[in-house]
């Protein structure tokens, strides 16, 4: 119970990054902090404590293995993640181009 | 049935194929486009037509049967939806060509645009969750690429805090799917409809649905997480806004929402009025508060882009209200608001592309220089503000029906009082842009970009007047498969099992 808390806590880190700071790569990093959290949260939920690596050879055993489809979940997700961040830091690039700053409080050219 | 994953491979293999085009003919892109949207169009009509008859198809990816493999479940609702879609594709397409022109790496545009398609009608066909979440991604991607794609400051600015919001979004949902796996060890929505009816109406039920709604919230732009809409919606290119403010908030928000909370959670107003209730005053609140701010606005688009905001509301009003007449103007308010609401921000790029700049105070009197946008624009107000006989009036009408027959009277006055606020931002537009006289510098539109509005208008005229056969074809099975209920995952397991 304790590890899936700790999970949580990450993804709360995250979040308290991404609303919290004022640099742009700050709160890239705090995405980053999220998704891992999400991921180890899914890995742990198909973790079977002293079971094999679902390479199945045999058709009649399948308790024997963990749960494989978060592991297929986790790819997934960590192929979106790699996409969010490239773009999102491809963004915050072009934005240190034109402001010349990371700074959230000094871009700020659209209003209310 | 095979003709379900067409609605996502055609415009994703279009996608990939577009690049390639790019470096032989770059004139075949634009007419290879439209002729893919006009396809999805003619494929949604083929598959309203089909649902007419049967009420769920199934397409078993792989030929893995339902709870072990993904499916694809066809009902009422996503060939309502998919329809939507593809208007609006078409139309946007249509009107992209001249708008895009002085743009630089247009096969970057009409890719990403493919890309944001196939998102859109993957999430209405899909019938698992975490193929849900993929395509919710695949099609917010692009449209965070699209809101930057004049990579001006304001856009970049705009870009980047639309992610934000909507990654926080995507996120959250993606934590709500893996606890969700935790509970019922599966992602089918059918199965687990029927698991979480064991586990029943517990802590982590509503836990979990509180963090999807929220989730669809940011996506769909409710007022206490609205805030990146009016900057993100406006930055776009003026087709990809009227995309995005049309249909893509209402499939990443709406359908979303309203399929997990009808079919996979089980929920109606009878079980859970509470809910219902929030999901009512969320809908005013949203009505209330964009309209007031829309009307302090000085800018074409960001008024237009909190209109939207405020017109949602609607949407969500009728969901929350609950029994079959104000689901189905729900469902018709989104085909309304689709068309009115793609046409205007139509209108504004016609403005944009002609004068170059779409500040209310320094347009003037282009009502007799644009005769075709504005009375577009005309058309498209009178839907939006819902005066007879446009397609506006009767989604509103049905809407209202549907509180009066729930007890709710006050709250059918309230919608309607309401309208005055999208009166008077609309006015606003019409009394400066087209009505007051001035001298702004502008030409007449170009003709494809004509086609593409006066398409739009024809639409919400044609489907004005005829109502009764929209609400007897389309709106009113799309209604009764949300109503359905817990039903979905009996029609699932069973047109699988049939071969539908």
């Amino acid at each position: 119970m304790i590890i899936f808390l700790s999970c949580i806590i990450l993804f709360l880190i995250g979040l308290y990054a991404i609303v919290t700071k004022r640099n742009l790569l700050k709160i890239v990093i705090g995405f980053a902090l999220v998704e891992y959290a999400i991921n180890l949260l899914f890995a742990l939920i198909g973790f079977r404590s002293g079971m094999l690596a679902p390479i199945i050879t045999q058709v009649d055993a399948p308790h024997r293995f963990v749960d494989p489809i978060p592991q297929a979940l986790v790819l997934t997700a960590i192929v979106i993640a790699l996409g969010t961040t490239a773009l999102m830091l491809t963004v915050v690039l072009r934005i240190y181009n034109r402001y010349k700053t990371f700074d959230i409080a000094e871009i700020r050219k659209l209003k209310g | 049935m095979t003709f379900i994953p067409l609605f996502f491979v055609l415009p994703l293999a279009a996608a990939f194929i577009i690049p390639i085009l790019g470096k032989i003919a770059k004139s075949l892109i634009w007419i290879f486009v439209t002729l893919v949207s006009f396809a999805l169009f003619v494929l949604a009509l083929y598959g309203a037509a089909v649902t007419q008859e049967v009420p769920m198809i199934v397409y078993q990816m792989g030929n893995w049967p339902p709870p072990l493999g993904i499916v694809m479940a066809f009902d009422s609702f996503s060939a309502f939806m998919t329809l939507v879609i593809s208007m609006l594709v078409f139309a946007g397409s249509v009107f992209s060509l001249r708008y895009i022109s002085h743009y630089t790496g247009q096969w970057k545009f009409y890719t990403l645009y493919m890309l944001i398609t196939a998102g859109m009608m993957g999430i209405v066909i899909t019938g698992d969750l975490f193929n849900m979440f993929v395509f919710l991604e695949i099609a917010a991607i692009s449209s965070y690429a699209l809101v930057a794609f004049g990579v001006d400051a304001e856009e970049l600015e705009a870009s980047f805090k639309y992610m934000v919001m909507g990654e926080v979004g995507g996120l959250t949902f993606l934590l709500a799917i893996a606890l969700l796996y935790a509970k019922t060890s599966t992602l089918n929505l059918a199965d687990i409809s029927n698991s979480l009816q064991l586990v029943g109406h517990t802590p982590f039920f509503w836990l979990v649905l509180g963090m999807m709604l929220l989730a669809f919230s940011i996506k769909s732009a409710f007022v206490p997480f609205h805030s990146w809409l009016p900057d993100a919606h406006p930055a776009a290119p003026a087709p990809i806004s009227s995309l995005l403010s049309g249909i893509f908030i209402k499939v990443l928000g709406m359908y979303t929402a309203a399929r997990i909370i009808f079919n996979v959670f089980g929920l109606s107003r009878a079980n859970a009025p509470a809910l219902f209730n929030v999901l009512v005053g969320i809908g005013l609140l949203s009505i209330a508060f964009a309209g007031v701010t829309a009307l302090s606005q000085k800018d074409y688009k960001r008024l237009l882009g909190y209109s939207s905001v405020s017109q949602v509301g609607y949407i969500m009003l009728g969901f929350g209200i609950g029994n079959y007449y104000g689901v189905a103007g729900a469902i018709f308010y989104i085909l309304a608001h689709a068309l009115a609401k793609g046409l205007l921000f139509l209108t504004s790029g016609s403005v944009v592309n002609a004068t170059g700049t779409r500040d209310l105070t320094k347009l003037a009197g282009l009502g007799e220089k644009m005769s075709t946008t504005a009375w577009s624009f005309r058309f498209g107000s009178m839907s939006l503000i819902g005066l007879p006989p446009f397609v506006g009036f009767f989604a509103k009408w049905l809407i209202c029906l549907g509180a009066l027959k729930a007890g709710f009277g006050w709250l059918a006055v309230v919608a309607i009082a309401l309208s005055v606020l999208t009166l008077s931002y609309l006015l606003k537009i019409e009394n400066s842009v087209f009505m007051k006289k001035g001298k702004t510098q502008a030409a007449k539109a170009p003709f494809t970009m004509r086609i593409a509005m006066v398409f739009l208008v024809v639409l919400i005229i044609v489907l004005g007047i005829g109502f009764q056969s929209v609400i007897e074809f389309i709106v009113g099975p799309a209604a009764n498969a949300l109503l359905r209920g817990l039903e979905y995952a009996n029609l699932v397991f069973g047109s699988a099992a049939v071969g539908f």
